[in-house]
């Protein structure tokens, strides 16, 4: 039986109106790697705060090696050894790698010798990167070798992992995991937070499985089934989308030889994209993040004005045309970004349903907008699709991700659009909701609409598409149909394992 | 017109004098800036700075402490902006315009009884060698030691920014308020400080003013220079070096137009005095087109540590 490192006795804690953890105990040995399993809301995020010191627990106690352990900040909690790596809001682009790892650290060496320990240690563990690179002109995947990196430099006892997966090539998870084995060989603890059961089966010696901010089982994943894990996770059984039979029409949207500049400096330009989407279709474009998939959503939707005779609408070149005229020609989107982007948070559901569905569902006459007809389209799309919401007048940033997400693509897909652009349609919903997001989609392509997914969930890509691009540094790969494809083929197709070419070569 | 009434090397030296208000202002503001906050007060800071650095030099006859009473008075009427915005989670853009006015009209208040009457000025200062050269010293090294004070200033922030680890936390602060949050900094402290040296150096530029380039009290005399230190800011890219170019740039064309004038150039009075800002903003521009602007990211969005 190997020592107890952390040991977490009755943490509670809870947020107005809701409690985010109850009564959750569970121990991490030295060197394993604890995985920390649950669906969004499940209390995860702020059970690794309150380890990692951002959140302090409102009954409850930790012990770190059987000492009583109470991190007020994350200094403490780093200075003990305890340290993280956030999937978000934690890299600043504008500076270096060296500055960004400095920021980690308590007492930062000189920048030459940090740079040269930064070489060291991420040659060491097969990380390659340079130190004086903007953070800004990272891939996803190199960026969190920047944090990771800045982990493996302090005094390491227990480092946490906050879904380090989801911006990763196949190829890229497979470094990843080598990385940590080599870790916890080295007897460093790893908590890793995800909802990918099939990696926490590859990669994790022990579960604690978190439903509803309780823990509900902690248990050896090599010895369960992925069936198990996720009914543990989730509760209950959901549906899987039900498979249709194919019958494509004609071609609804061309695009060729689009090329765009990148929007901003960190941006990605287009290059040369083309494809075509049939009538009845999905088609799933997939690739890590910040390789243009922003882009080329605002390059179809129309924000963005593309090269003329580069998108084509049943025929119709549509390229030099804004939103507006995108959308009453049948062209419509979800981007990425719930609110701010899709929504506007302040903004009622019936005030947001205006936004897009005013021409198409003609809630506005002669300059005003008819509210008895907005009202019942915002009715519609939350009875339809499940909206949960105290009523349709409630700010559309009220309403937790999952059902805003219902009713931002709710609100296209009842405005019976021939062609769909959606952006991460799923990204941040729970389990159920995010099944009944792909069955709305596979229905709407069933009535003959050309729909476009793109997203970073590859599993969903699988499960809803009919034929896979990969986008790569804004390139577009070679469209090939989903079946017959395999994980590795996916991963060459988006890219491979970024810089790890160059690395070879340096 | 009469050119040979301009004597170059009077003409150089009274553009270090007519540049340094500006440029301790637009320094203090580019620190508030670059730590991610936009404080739109500078010209109420540096007008209150002004009054009460007259107001003291007049009463305890010594400049020195005219300059430090200017420097804590507006710092810690920055304080209050930080506190609103920063603590209260007020609009800053709203706030900022709020404090220009509040300065405006607080220092009319304060300096009623002062208007009309002459301060002690900051001796030049004589420096031995230096200022013994023909011409250039002269020029060069015969100011008082406010000039030399805001130039060394220029270099002290640039270092700090660069090379220091508390300029390093700064920035970060500046870039992403929520990363920072999450490594454990204080980034409502930090910015608040920040806001304090802004605050201090908007003073002392207002101080400039009213106790060596005027050096007199009258209602309103910033006259927008507030307002030109927070474009030069913007237009230097967040860069010291560069914010000295332009506060130079600026005061060299105000005092040229106004060399100008007095030697009876046959161009519009109005367009001379338009020059200064017309030709700052222009070249500033030309400057920044070409490569990374550089903003702060985090520039102007308010921080809240709820999550």
């Amino acid at each position: 039986m190997a020592d107890t490192l952390l040991s977490l006795r009755g943490l509670t804690k809870a947020y107005p109106g809701v409690v985010a953890n109850d009564d959750v105990s569970f121990d991490i040995r030295a060197g394993e790697i604890h995985a920390l399993l649950g669906e969004n809301g499940a209390g995860k995020s702020t059970l690794v705060k309150m380890i990692y010191g951002l959140v302090k627990p409102d009954r409850g106690e930790m012990s770190l090696l059987g000492a009583p352990y109470a991190p007020s900040e994350p200094k403490a909690a780093r200075a003990l050894g305890v340290s993280m790596v956030f999937q978000h809001f934690s890299l600043f682009n504008a500076l270096s790698v060296a500055e960004n790892v400095a920021l980690g650290m308590e007492k930062p060496p000189r920048v030459g010798d940090l740079a040269r320990q930064i070489r060291e240690v991420s040659e060491m563990y097969g990380l390659p990167l340079d130190p004086f690179r903007i953070v800004g002109t990272l891939s996803a995947g190199e960026r969190q070798r920047v944090e990771i990196i800045r982990c493996l430099l302090q005094d390491r006892r227990l480092l946490i992992m906050d879904e380090p997966t989801s911006v990763l090539t196949p190829q890229e998870v497979e470094i990843l995991f080598a990385t940590l084995r080599k870790l916890s060989a080295e007897g460093t603890a790893i908590l890793y937070i995800s909802h990918k059961l099939e990696e926490i089966r590859a990669l994790c010696d022990h579960a604690t499985i978190l439903r509803l901010g309780k823990k509900v089982a902690t248990c050896t994943p090599a010895e369960s089934t992925a069936r198990q894990l996720g009914e543990l996770m989730v509760g209950t059984s959901f549906a899987a989308p039900a498979s249709r039979a194919q019958a494509t029409g004609a071609v609804l949207l061309e695009v060729t030889a689009l090329s765009l500049p990148a929007p901003d400096a960190f941006g990605t330009p287009l290059r040369e994209i083309a494809f075509q989407v049939k009538a009845g279709e999905v088609l799933g474009l997939g690739g890590v993040a910040g390789n243009g998939q922003d882009e080329l959503l605002a390059a179809l939707s129309g924000e963005r004005l593309a090269p003329a005779g580069s998108v084509t609408l049943k025929g119709r070149d549509v390229s030099r045309t804004g939103p507006m005229a995108r959308r009453d020609a049948g062209l419509l989107s979800a981007p990425e970004e719930r609110l701010g982007h899709a929504a506007a948070p302040a903004m009622s559901l019936v005030e947001n349903g205006v936004l897009t569905a005013a021409r198409r569902e003609g809630l506005v006459s002669g300059g005003f907008v008819s509210w008895a007809k907005a009202r019942s389209f915002a009715e519609r799309v939350i009875r339809e699709f499940d909206v949960r919401t105290p009523s349709p007048d409630t700010a559309a940033g009220a309403l937790s991700g999952g059902n805003l997400q219902k009713f931002v693509i709710g609100r296209e897909i009842l405005q019976r659009p021939d062609v769909l652009v959606v952006n991460q349609p799923t990204w941040g919903v729970d389990a159920a909701a995010a099944a009944a997001i792909r069955q709305a989609l596979l229905d709407l392509a069933a009535k003959g609409a050309a729909i476009i997914v793109i997203s970073q969930d590859l599993d969903e890509l699988m499960e809803i598409s009919d034929r896979f691009g990969a986008l790569n540094e804004g390139r577009l790969s070679r469209i090939r149909p989903v079946s017959g494809l395999d994980m590795e083929q996916i991963g060459l197709m988006m890219g491979g394992a970024h810089g790890m070419e160059v690395a070879q070569v340096a | 017109m009469d050119l040979s009434s301009i004597n170059p090397a009077l003409l150089i030296a009274s553009i270090m004098i007519s540049a340094t208000p500006i440029l301790l202002a637009a320094l203090g503001e580019m620190v508030v800036e670059k730590a991610g906050v936009l404080n739109l007060g500078v010209e109420g800071m540096m007008i209150t700075g002004a009054v009460v650095g007259f107001a003291t030099a007049v009463s305890t006859g010594s400049p020195t402490l005219g300059f430090m009473a200017a420097a804590l008075a507006s710092a810690v009427l920055s304080l209050s902006f930080g506190l609103l915005t920063q603590v209260m989670l007020s609009n800053q853009v709203a706030t900022g315009l709020g404090l220009t006015l509040v300065g405006l009209g607080l220092s009319s208040l304060i300096g009623k009884p002062y208007e009309g009457m002459k301060s002690p000025t900051l001796p030049k200062l004589d420096i031995p060698l230096l200022g013994d050269i023909p011409v250039l010293g002269r020029m060069l090294f015969s100011h008082d030691a406010m000039v030399y004070i805001s130039l060394l200033l220029v270099l002290a922030v640039w270092a700090f920014l660069k090379y220091t680890r508390a300029g390093l936390i700064l920035r970060a602060v500046g870039e992403s308020h929520d990363a920072a949050h999450a490594l454990g900094y204080k980034v409502v402290r930090i910015r608040l400080m920040a806001i304090f040296f802004g605050g201090a150096c908007a003073g002392l530029g207002g101080a400039y003013l009213s106790l060596v380039r005027v050096p007199q009290w009258t209602e309103g005399m910033t006259s927008g220079a507030g307002w030109i230190a927070l474009a030069i800011v913007v237009f230097a890219s967040w860069r010291a070096g560069r914010v000295l170019i332009g506060a130079y740039l600026f005061g060299g064309v105000t005092v040229l137009q106004l060399n100008l004038q007095a030697a009876g150039a046959r161009v519009p009075v109005e367009i001379l005095s338009m020059s200064p800002y017309l030709i700052t903003i222009l070249v500033l521009v030309i400057i920044s087109a070409r490569g990374v602007h550089g903003a702060p990211a985090s520039l102007g969005r308010p921080f809240h540590a709820s999550s």
